[in-house]
C-alpha cells in the first residue's frame, strides 16, 4: 500500500456505480468532426468492477511543487508574472454519494489569455505569453477542497466548421480513489453565450448537464483588489459498501 | 413521493484535446521547469521485483492511421498480483513498483513506450484468477470519454482461455484485439484500434 491520504480511514473497497452513459457525450458526434473516425463502434463490454478498476493510483503531497497550483507564476520569470485577468478557481470533489474525496490529484491546463496553447501543433496567431506556461495541479485535502490561482483564458478559433470557437475554459484531469473514476472534463465561465454555441460542448446531449460544467463567479471568494473568484465542484462516480457483499477477494 | 437518495451526477466527461500534453506531460511537450518530470514516465527503479518488460502501444482511428496526440494510462498489478493503492486490502504491495504508468503517443510515429515488468495473476470476485492483464486509458482529440480496455498477454494461452473478463466477450473472434503479441526484439505490441473489424474491445466497468 502506498501512502494513504485517508490515514486514519479504512479506504473503502466497494464496487462503482455504473456509469450514466446517457449524462456523458456519446463516442460519436458528428459535429465534433474528429469523433467521426475516432469513436468505438461497437458495444462496450459491461462489468461490474473488478479489482483492477476498484483499485487506482495514489499520489501524495510530495510530488507538488510550492507553485504548481499558481499559473500566474509557476512557467514566469523571477518577479515577472502571467498577463490576464487574475482569478481563483475553487471548489470541491464529491463523489455521487455526496461524500467528499481527499487525496485526489487534479491537473489542469488551458490557453492564455489571448487563446493560444504552448504547444508546437498549435497555430493561432494570438501571441504567446512568455511567462505563461498553461499547467497546473494540486490535491484535495481532507474536505476534498481544491485550489488554484491562475489568469482567465481567452476563447480561439478552432478547425471543426468554417467559423468554430471554443468558449474560454480550463481542462481537468481527476484521479479519484479507484482507476473506474479517472475522468477528463472541461471548466467552462459563467455567462459566456459562446459555451452554447460549441460542439465539443455540444457533444454533451443534456443541457442540465452542460450546466455542471460551467463554473459560478463567487463574489465572495474573491480577493479584493488582487483576483475574481470561480467555484468549480467536480463529481466523481460513487461506490457501492461493500458491508453486505460476499467479498472473496482474499481479504 | 418518496425521500430523495440525495444522489448526485458525476461531471460529464470532455475531451483531452489536441494539448492534452500540456497539462499531463508538459516536459513533453517542451514546458520544462515546472514540474522536474511527467508523471508516470518511470515505473521501475532497480528494486522493483519481477520480470522487465517493453510495451509498445499505439492507437489506430478508422482508417488505420496511428493517432499522434493520444494519451495512453496503463494501471497493473505488482509481479505478486498486488495493487499497489488503498483500496488494495490483501497485502502491502511492491513499495518499489507504482503500478501506474503514462505516456503521450509519438508526435511522428504515433507509439509510445512503457517500461514496466509483467504483472501477476490477480483474483476475480470468486476467487478464480484473472489472466495476468494490464488496465489501459485512452484520451485524445476526437475521444469524448476516456477508453478503458486491457492488454493480456500471448504466452499465457491457458490462463487468458480461463480468465473470467475474456469468458464474458460473446464474439470469441475479438478476443485477439486485447491480447499483445511479441516481437521480435521480445518487446509486447499492443495496437488499439478504434473503430473496424479489428476494434478493439472496450470496456464500460
Amino acid at each position: 500500500m502506498s501512502a494513504d491520504p485517508l490515514s486514519n480511514r479504512k479506504p473503502e473497497t466497494g464496487a462503482f456505480f455504473q456509469r450514466d452513459r446517457l449524462w456523458h457525450p456519446p463516442a460519436f458526434t458528428p459535429d465534433y468532426k474528429t469523433s467521426v473516425l475516432r469513436s468505438p463502434q461497437k458495444a462496450l463490454l459491461s462489468l461490474d468492477n473488478t479489482l483492477s478498476e476498484i483499485t487506482g493510483p495514489v499520489f501524495g503531497h510530495n510530488v507538488l511543487g510550492e507553485l504548481d497550483n499558481d499559473l500566474i507564476h509557476n512557467f514566469a520569470r523571477p518577479g515577472e508574472s502571467a498577463i490576464g485577468p487574475r482569478i481563483i478557481v475553487y471548489g470541491r470533489v464529491l463523489d455521487e454519494r455526496g461524500k467528499v474525496v481527499p487525496g485526489a490529484l487534479l491537473e489542469f491546463w488551458q490557453a492564455n489569455a489571448g487563446g493560444r496553447y504552448r504547444h508546437k501543433k498549435e497555430g493561432y496567431l494570438a501571441a504567446l505569453d512568455p511567462n505563461f506556461g498553461g499547467c497546473g495541479r494540486t490535491i484535495t485535502d481532507e474536505e476534498g477542497n481544491y485550489v488554484f490561482r491562475t489568469i482567465q483564458p481567452g476563447p480561439y478559433p478552432w478547425p471543426n466548421g468554417v467559423n468554430d470557437w471554443r468558449p474560454a475554459h480550463i481542462h481537468f484531469s481527476v484521479f479519484g480513489h479507484g482507476f473506474a473514476q479517472r475522468l477528463i472534463t472541461q471548466m467552462y465561465f459563467e455567462g459566456d453565450p459562446m459555451i452554447w454555441q460549441c460542439p465539443i460542448v455540444k457533444a454533451i446531449p443534456d443541457r442540465t448537464a452542460i450546466e455542471t460544467l460551467i463554473a459560478a463567479l463567487d463574489r465572495e471568494a474573491t480577493i479584493p483588489m488582487d483576483a475574481r473568484a470561480y467555484k468549480f465542484d467536480i463529481v466523481l462516480r460513487g461506490r457501492r459498501s461493500s458491508l453486505f457483499e460476499n467479498r472473496l477477494e482474499g481479504n | 413521493m418518496a425521500q430523495s437518495l440525495n444522489r448526485l451526477k458525476e461531471t460529464p466527461s470532455q475531451t483531452a484535446g489536441p494539448y492534452v500534453h500540456i497539462g499531463l506531460t508538459p516536459n513533453f511537450c517542451d514546458i520544462t521547469g515546472v514540474y522536474p518530470e511527467d508523471l508516470g514516465a518511470t515505473m521501475v527503479n532497480d528494486k522493483t521485483k519481477g520480470e522487465r518488460i517493453t510495451i509498445r502501444a499505439r492507437v489506430l482511428d478508422g482508417t488505420g492511421t496511428p493517432l499522434k496526440d493520444a494519451l495512453i494510462e496503463i494501471w497493473q498489478a505488482d509481479a505478486d498480483g498486488l495493487y499497489n493503492s488503498p483500496g488494495e486490502m490483501r497485502s502491502a504491495a511492491d513499495p518499489n513498483f507504482s503500478g501506474w504508468g503514462r505516456k503521450a503517443t509519438d508526435m511522428d510515429t504515433g507509439e509510445c513506450v512503457f517500461e514496466t515488468i509483467k504483472p501477476g495473476r490477480v483474483a476475480f470476485k470468486d476467487r478464480r484468477l484473472m489472466a495476468p492483464h494490464i488496465t489501459f486509458w485512452i484520451v485524445a482529440r476526437g475521444i469524448n470519454i476516456g477508453l478503458q480496455t486491457r492488454m493480456y498477454f500471448s504466452e499465457e494461452a491457458a490462463a487468458n482461455a480461463e480468465d473470467p473478463v475474456l469468458a464474458r466477450i460473446e464474439h470469441k473472434v475479438r478476443v485477439p484485439t486485447l491480447i499483445a503479441q511479441r516481437a521480435a526484439d521480445g518487446a509486447y505490441v499492443f495496437d488499439i484500434h478504434l473503430q473496424g473489424e479489428k476494434e478493439t474491445v472496450f470496456f464500460d466497468i
